[in-house]
């Protein structure tokens, strides 16, 4: 850690007081990195440099962004309250679940109530939070360890039941004898099971790019760029960057310097209060939170349907951005990835949380990727094409370091994972707050040591007594 | 979490399983109860399996005074403060706090109604600063609820509110000489120290009667007078304590009146002086705890 302690120790103080100037100095070094090696990847590869940059960028920029909005929304619940939630998965599930079928038309198939996307969006996100309200109230009578049982239960009991083929509404014949549309006073809908469900849009620039009428807005739009979109797509076209890819980075943008700034901003809101001050103790110490006339359940039971709500509109923005979803998108893996982004930013911290995303995006996430393909890109040019073993064993019998090196390459999407632990033992035994969980973020809406009548004297004299 | 919270407690008052003391016994007791007796005890039970923790227990507060209650290890003196604070329920009897019955209710509504506790190790909020720590204890703050808390013009008012209140804290630290903590994280307090902070932040929810578990144990001997000096500064304002104590001259020093506990029943009650005295209490102690 000594190479990264001393980097760290170069940073100018003034960076690092800054939150906001923090976070901007970790996108900037991490957007630097990723030009460089895309720019190295492009050039090895003889392709066009400004489009490959471009791509990976926009790519980079969504992950960061919804990494960091959950990880935010995770904050709330882990970091300040305490609260061991991981059935992230399973409110991402509800919130795009609930969106789709608020969105879908009624003569789809899936059948859906047909609602604009706007108020579907908002109908799933209350829908989020009243879910999220129900999982609280039996599992926040128990204890910590408890509760994590409880949410981890419930987020597969929600993927499954999306996955059975009972709620599906694929076969919308009453009489067939597989029916199975859901049918509650009249109205009918269904999850698509296994083959899961279209979502409203599958490139959420459109619509900036096309929407031409207020219907466009309400009901999606038809995909023809407007003036906008137009004038967009052929100045990014005579650069040689398509069209897919400034929807991509426009999206991207949107998450990333839109939502991620309003969750940051209403996460710190809610943090820097009396109430978030209730929170904190609750993490500390429910007992002393009741015995100082705080009704620790409610607070508790209010702040797991708001981070659930969160978690459900994350959801929504992330998974829900493809045009389909499939229960399968729901499984575990994605809120431990989550969890490992917070802890990697520091559990408690607001700007953390963003930085974990950051960090957790860009080096966890989708570092491995890169390096294993600069790795190659230099190993192909001085030793040739490298040789690519099917099995482990026949890449160990080989004897030949360049065909370990080219299996090793060949999965490193699966090395990752083993990559991962490392890192979290490693985090775990060394740093276990994180980048800066050490950091005081003061839970309350005024600087509490501003005060004029402080005695500066006093605090000098009797300093040595908080050693005793 | 603490034994408290671990113990298989019956939920809720059943009023079957108060055979002692009467619905209407309660009531009468409310209405008899003097504006001079702010805490009154009747008939209080509380059992662990086939244990008798608390066994009728009744005792009366007066109001202004510093009243110790002692006892040797394991008489039941932290359960009838957990049964009175509302963290255990009483298995029966009543609890009468400025004449209303707040028999079953939970901590919260008790800390609510001006009856403060503080722990016997104390419970400090760690990693929450000295500050922190105070200014969560204040009662009715707005920022509460989470609306005030984000809506951009309401949230002013709990700005305002705040200033008031950091004010207060800093008074509050100045007071029992612990404002050069101020930003320290509460975790990293000696023992002593944690004692002046619980007890500060007991008052910050402008108690009417403080519970004080042992808050001299762990404490180093000019801790522990800079302690009973504060407790006896806010006595004399006019606050209302009632003190488990383990140490038994201590209590005899400080307070002007003194129960005595043994084996979950009441032994003894009286000026220090007279328990000094009693032979019941002599042996108690002799015999338990030599």
């Amino acid at each position: 850690m000594s190479v990264a302690q001393r980097a760290w120790g170069a940073v100018p103080d003034s960076v690092k007081e800054s939150d906001t100037q923090l976070i901007a100095g970790v996108l900037v070094f991490t957007y630097l990195l990723y030009v460089l090696a895309q720019t190295f990847l492009a050039v090895t590869n003889n392709a066009a440099i400004l489009p490959a940059v471009a791509n990976s960028l926009q790519n980079l920029t969504f992950l960061i962004a919804v990494y960091a909005i959950m990880a935010l929304a995770l904050n709330l619940h882990w970091g300040y309250t305490g609260l061991f939630n991981i059935g992230i998965a399973g409110f991402m599930a509800v919130g795009v679940y609930s969106m789709s079928i608020l969105a879908a038309p009624t003569t789809g198939s899936p059948p859906g109530l047909g609602l604009p996307i706007p108020v579907a969006i908002v109908g799933a996100v209350a829908i989020t939070a009243i879910v999220g309200g129900l999982a609280a109230l039996p599992a926040l009578q128990l204890d910590a360890d408890y509760l994590a049982i409880v949410t981890v239960g419930f987020s597969e009991i929600i993927r499954l039941v999306l996955n059975a083929s009972y709620f599906a509404g694929t076969v919308q014949d009453p009489e067939a004898s597989g029916y199975n549309v859901v049918d509650i006073f009249g109205i009918q809908f269904g999850t698509g099971g296994g083959q899961g469900i279209n979502t409203p849009t599958s490139s959420p620039a459109d619509f900036l790019y096309s929407t031409t009428s207020l219907g466009d807005l309400l009901y999606g739009p038809s995909g023809d760029p407007n003036a906008l979109g137009s004038a967009v797509y052929a100045a990014a076209e005579s650069v040689g960057v398509n069209s897919s890819v400034v929807d991509g980075a426009t999206y991207s943008f949107f998450l990333l310097v839109v939502v991620v700034t309003l969750y940051y901003v209403l996460l710190v809101r809610i943090g820097n209060s009396p109430f978030g001050r209730v929170l904190k103790a609750i993490r500390e110490d429910e007992l002393v939170a009741q015995s100082l006339g705080k009704d620790t359940r409610w607070f508790k039971v209010k702040v797991f349907m708001v981070g659930c709500a969160l978690m459900g509109l994350g959801g929504i923005l992330w998974q829900g951005s493809f045009g389909f979803v499939n229960p399968n998108t729901f499984r575990p893996i994605v809120t431990f990835y989550i969890f490992t982004a917070l802890i990697v930013g520091g559990a408690g911290s607001n700007t953390g949380s963003v930085i974990g995303g950051a960090v957790f995006a860009a080096f966890l996430f989708e570092g491995p990727r890169q390096l294993a393909r600069i790795v190659e890109a230099l190993v192909t040019s001085a030793f040739g094409s490298l040789p690519s073993p099917t099995t482990f064993y026949a890449a160990v019998v080989s004897l030949n370091p360049l065909a370990w090196l080219g299996y090793t390459i060949d999965n490193v999407s699966t090395l990752k994972f083993v990559f991962l632990g490392a890192v979290l033992v490693y985090l775990m035994q060394n740093r276990s707050d994180g980048l800066l969980g050490h950091r005081k973020e003061i839970a309350s809406s005024v600087d509490l040591s501003d005060r004029t009548t402080r005695n500066r004297e006093s605090a000098a004299a009797d300093g040595g007594e908080s050693d005793e | 979490m603490s034994d408290a919270t671990d113990t298989p407690a019956p939920q809720g008052k059943d009023p079957d399983e108060l055979p002692e003391v009467e619905d209407s016994d309660i009531e009468r007791a409310a209405q008899e109860t003097p504006r001079g007796l702010p805490l009154r005890v009747q008939g209080l039970e509380k059992r662990f399996g086939g244990i008798t923790a608390v066994d009728g227990v009744s005792f009366e507060v007066e109001e202004g005074s510093l009243t110790g209650l002692i006892g040797p290890n394991g008489a039941g003196k932290s359960t009838t403060f957990n049964c009175i604070t509302g963290v255990h329920d009483a298995d029966g009897g009543a609890v009468l706090f400025q004449g209303e019955d707040i028999t079953g209710l939970k901590p919260y509504e008790i800390a609510n109604r001006g009856l403060v506790r503080t722990f016997q190790i104390a419970r400090e909020l760690e990693e929450m600063t000295v500050l922190e720590n105070l200014m969560l204890a204040p009662r009715g703050q707005r920022g509460e609820k989470l609306v005030n808390a984000v809506t951009p013009g309401l949230r002013d008012d709990v700005v305002a509110q705040e200033t008031d209140l950091r004010e207060e804290v800093w008074e509050t630290l100045e007071f029992f000489e612990i404002d050069h903590l101020a930003e320290e994280y509460a975790g990293n307090l000696s023992g002593g120290q944690r004692k002046l902070l619980e007890l500060a932040r007991a008052l910050m929810v402008d108690p009417e009667m403080l519970l004080l578990d042992e808050p001299f144990a762990g404490v180093n001997p000019s801790l522990e007078e800079k302690l009973l000096d504060r407790v006896h500064d806010l006595r004399e304002q006019g606050y209302t304590f009632l003190l488990v104590e383990h140490d038994m001259d201590l209590i005899m020093e400080n307070c002007e009146r003194v129960i005595v506990m043994h084996q979950g029943k009441l032994l003894a009650e009286g000026e220090p002086e007279d328990i000094k005295n009693n032979e019941q209490v002599i042996e108690a102690y002799l015999g338990e705890d030599v």
